[in-house]
């Protein structure tokens, strides 16, 4: 029996709630403030959201959580895990040891037990150098009761990740923590790949203290679900998987509110304009799920290979201040964010705001308020400058110069004028204001790899094929119903400076959440 | 680099420098900047020695990484190859090396070098012989001078020397390629080292600094040291540089191919702006070589063309150009080294099979000069 799944996203500001029937129509939706624990704020939401639908807790059957959690903690350096380094790749890689880079704090944070052992393959598949298995228990036995989690990182383990598998035996062995395997996290670009790792060991303990309050909150109210976690690539992860991983749980955000926009209004090709108090954040859709930023990304100061979506974020919101000088008017970037129902003009406040310049010129109307008195020549000047930076912002994240449909999602989307130049068509769907919780709450799947081969031109087919079916396998364990599984991208990229032979593969299968 | 020293602290305006030196090829320089930002904190900051300062009792090193950029992002260097590869040159010609230089200021290797004097304990002399980046070893001022490659070392983390005297530039690239094959994919490589008579001929002078400066600007840190506003670094690197803020726009087309070591293609942008309604062209071979606005010739090799990130001004390799990109096209004079019948011939236009003559990128959009908007020569 398919049920009702419960959607939340933990915000910044907000935690949202939404609760949606087995046809992922939108049943309720509730915003409540995010706490400093963010636990409790999940719980108080989801009350919040059971009481104003009326479903009986006993019905929903999947329960999907996208958190800032693990951000923050890498952030604030809180609750983070100290991490046990083994890298594989001696005599190589020694001119940048492990954690060369990082921010003092964040390497006091995780520990300083980093170890260079022999290993590693080289981009052909042969051996850099054997594993020495010695050095590995000897590299455990300083570790012992030193660390939380080890991350185990060779040279080249997308090729072959035989000595990386080994390691990991070892270590289960020799000390009982968990093992977070580069091979298995990122993809090639040993620094990157090595820091997401190192991320991804130091996250494990902060995952699953943060999931036992939410399985525990879910629990105490009856709800018998199946809990999942947002990813940063709009799909969803069961819960042993994210404990696995709970370095994919970052970025997820954006993501959420992108495609979350997209199933309310049905478009799979567009843009998501995301108006809030103090920004305006513009993502792009394609083919249902967000474009990726080209830009390597940090996090907490450390530079991983995580792709990003490609969010364009400008300083306009319901919030934003306008000021006059003269014959000047300017617009932002600053706001007064939260606090407009007291400061906002027409709330009775004094300051002058974006949404009370809609609401003067009659470009928005807002229940119970009057438009405030503001000089008609300034209202338009103001109306036009806010319209402007709309436009402008929309053309900059446009893929063409064709006009594109806008969905406009966020509770300060009031104050986007009805028409904008370059829009086809202007989007806003029944409950926008929660787009981030109902994203978190959809129901794809996916599994990705990304790995070199090495064969003969005529044996590419059979190495794409091992790539989906590797892809396939990730999505089966993510979550996905393998009847619904498909694989939707396998991207070849030759290697330079090898015999011709060496080939990269990327492969990704998305599929529906098993009911 | 206060007085003539490179400290930790200049790295990564050098590397960002780079990078836009690069124009798009020549490697990532961070994996090289955390190196050289290890050693100097190891060993202490670096010498910087001036061209004109060398005698002809120097010998100079240039020292660098040879492969695929997907095997040095991967497999990084052993820190024992630089020392080796120092040490295997000595062997070699009998010399002891005084100091090591780029051989090319533009991307990774611009790093390398800092990194090895590090180690070494050497001065590091502030210029290249390239004052971009290119992707063939005879695409040097030494070889428009003349001068051969020498004796030529390469060097892998096994331990692993091979020593080659090439009869030429060419011969010397297609050695090296095979060897570096062998050796996984990338190696550490000496070639052209020379006396300090030579390379105060040859070498093109202060790129070091050069490059510092542009990553200072991009940084948001005028000449001055004045802040600039992210909207200001694009304008403010040009006017230093007398360079030509060419186009912005977005990447609407991009076709790209791995080659026997190459990242061919091209790129097509649609204004935005103050451009919108025209549309430009750029052709790279791992550099950016070629640009056409609206078909009419806007920049082309020698002379350098940078794709910088339209809000920060970061600078955007061919690898990891992107669809939808919103970019800014700088064109940055080349070396008047490059701009001599030798030079056109080494790394202009019809070297790497595009059918347009060279002209000089200030000429190309002024007035009464160079050439009108169907390409004709005014």
């Amino acid at each position: 029996m398919v049920g009702y799944r419960i959607g939340i996203d933990v915000g910044g500001t907000n935690t949202d709630a939404v609760i949606l029937d087995d046809r992922l129509a939108v049943v309720a939706s509730v915003k409540r403030p995010t706490t400093r624990d963010t636990g409790e704020g999940v719980a108080d939401a989801i009350d919040a959201v059971l009481a104003a639908s009326g479903v009986d807790p006993a019905l929903v059957a999947h329960a999907m959580l996208g958190t800032t959690h693990c951000t923050n903690a890498i952030v604030e350096r809180r609750g983070l895990g100290r991490v046990g380094i083994l890298r594989l790749g001696a005599p190589a890689t020694t001119a940048v040891p492990p954690l060369e880079g990082w921010p003092a704090d964040l390497r006091e944070a995780i520990g300083d037990h980093a170890y260079l052992l022999p290993g590693g393959f080289e981009v052909d598949g042969r051996l850099l150098a054997p594993l020495d298995e010695r050095a590995v228990r000897e590299a455990c036995a300083r570790m012992r009761g030193e660390v939380d989690a080890v991350a185990v990182v060779g040279v080249f383990s997308p090729i072959d990740e035989s000595q990386e598998e080994r390691v990991a035996e070892i270590v289960a062995e020799e000390l009982r923590v968990p093992v977070s395997r580069s091979a298995r996290i990122g993809s090639l670009g040993l620094l990157e790949r090595e820091n997401a790792t190192v991320l991804n060991a130091a996250l494990m303990q902060t995952l699953t203290r943060m999931a036992g309050g939410f399985v525990a909150a879910l629990r105490a109210r009856g709800i018998p679900a199946t809990p999942y976690f947002g990813q940063n690539d709009g799909t969803l992860m069961q819960l042993e998987y994210a404990l696995e991983f709970p370095v994919l749980t970052i970025g997820c955000g954006p993501t959420n509110s992108i495609r979350g926009a997209a199933h309310l209004s049905g478009a799979t090709d567009a843009l998501v304009v995301d108006i809030g108090g103090t920004t305006t954040d513009i993502g792009v859709l394609v083919d249902g799920f967000p474009r990726q930023s080209a830009h390597a990304v940090e996090i907490g100061g450390i530079r991983t290979n995580f792709r990003m979506p490609d969010v364009l974020s400008v300083g306009l919101g319901g919030g934003t201040i306008v000021r006059t000088d003269g014959n000047s008017v300017t617009v932002g970037p600053d706001s007064v964010g939260y606090r407009l129902p007291e400061e906002g003009l027409a709330f009775g406040g004094s300051t002058l705001t974006a949404t009370d310049i809609a609401l003067a010129v009659g470009g928005a109307e807002i229940e119970g308020l009057t438009a405030p008195d503001v000089e008609a020549g300034l209202g338009s000047v103001a109306w036009a400058a806010m319209r402007a930076i709309l436009e402008d912002s929309i053309d900059r994240m446009k893929p063409n110069a064709a006009p594109v449909p806008v969905i406009l999602v966020g509770g300060g989307g009031i104050i986007a004028p009805a028409e904008l130049e370059g829009v086809s068509t202007l989007i806003r769907p029944d409950h926008f204001g929660a787009a981030n919780a109902v994203g978190a709450a959809l129901g794809e799947v996916a599994g990705q790899i990304e790995k070199i081969y090495r064969a003969d031109p005529s044996d590419r087919r059979a190495s794409r094929a091992d790539a989906a079916a590797e892809a396939t396998e990730r999505a089966r364990l993510a979550g996905a119903d393998p009847a619904t599984i498909e694989v939707v991208a396998v991207e070849e990229l030759p290697v330079a400076y090898s015999d011709g032979t060496a080939v990269l593969i990327r492969a990704r299968a998305v599929g529906r959440l098993a009911a | 680099m206060t007085g003539a020293q490179i400290t930790e602290a200049d790295i990564d305006e050098i590397a960002l420098g780079a990078a836009v030196l690069g124009t798009g090829g020549g490697g990532d320089p961070h994996v090289g900047s955390l190196m050289a930002k290890r050693l100097i904190r190891l060993h202490g900051p670096v010498a910087l020695r001036a061209v004109d300062d060398l005698t002809d009792d120097d010998f100079v090193i240039p020292i660098g990484g040879i492969g695929a950029p997907s095997v040095s992002v991967e497999r990084i260097q052993a820190e024992s190859e630089l020392l080796a590869a120092l040490s295997a040159i000595e062997r070699a010609v009998g010399r002891r090396p005084t100091a090591v230089m780029p051989i090319e200021v533009g991307g990774g290797n611009s790093m390398i070098p800092i990194a090895t004097a590090a180690l070494a304990g050497l001065p590091v002399v502030d210029g290249d012989a390239m004052g971009r980046a290119f992707p063939e070893a005879q695409m040097v001022t030494f070889h428009l001078a003349g001068y051969g490659p020498g004796a030529t070392v390469m060097v892998d983390h096994h331990g692993n020397e091979v020593v080659s005297r090439p009869v030429d530039g060419a011969w010397s690239e297609r050695i090296a390629r095979a060897v570096t094959v062998e050796m996984g994919g990338g190696a550490t490589m000496i070639d052209y080292a020379y006396g300090g008579d030579v390379v105060r001929e040859c070498a093109i002078p202060g790129t070091l600094t050069l490059a510092k400066r542009i990553g200072r600007i991009l940084r948001g840190r005028d000449a001055g040291g004045d802040e600039l506003r992210d909207d200001e670094r694009i304008d403010a690197l040009c006017a230093d540089l007398d360079a030509v803020r060419l186009f912005e726009g977005k990447v609407a087309d991009l076709q790209r191919a791995v080659d026997g070591g190459f990242t061919r293609g091209a790129a097509e942008l649609d204004g935005v702006g103050a451009d919108r309604g025209s549309a430009l062209r750029l052709d790279f071979q791992n550099e950016m070589l070629l640009a056409r606005r609206d078909g009419a010739l806007a920049a082309v090799t020698p002379d350098l063309i940078a794709v910088l990130d339209l809000a920060t001004g970061m600078p955007i390799t061919t690898e990891s150009l992107r669809y939808g990109a919103r970019v800014a096209v700088i064109a940055i004079p080349c070396h008047e080294k490059w701009r001599t019948p030798m030079g056109l011939l080494t790394a202009g236009p019809a070297h790497f099979g595009y059918d347009v003559d060279w002209i000089p990128v200030e000429d190309i959009l002024r007035p009464g000069k160079g050439r009108d908007a169907e390409g004709k020569a005014a």
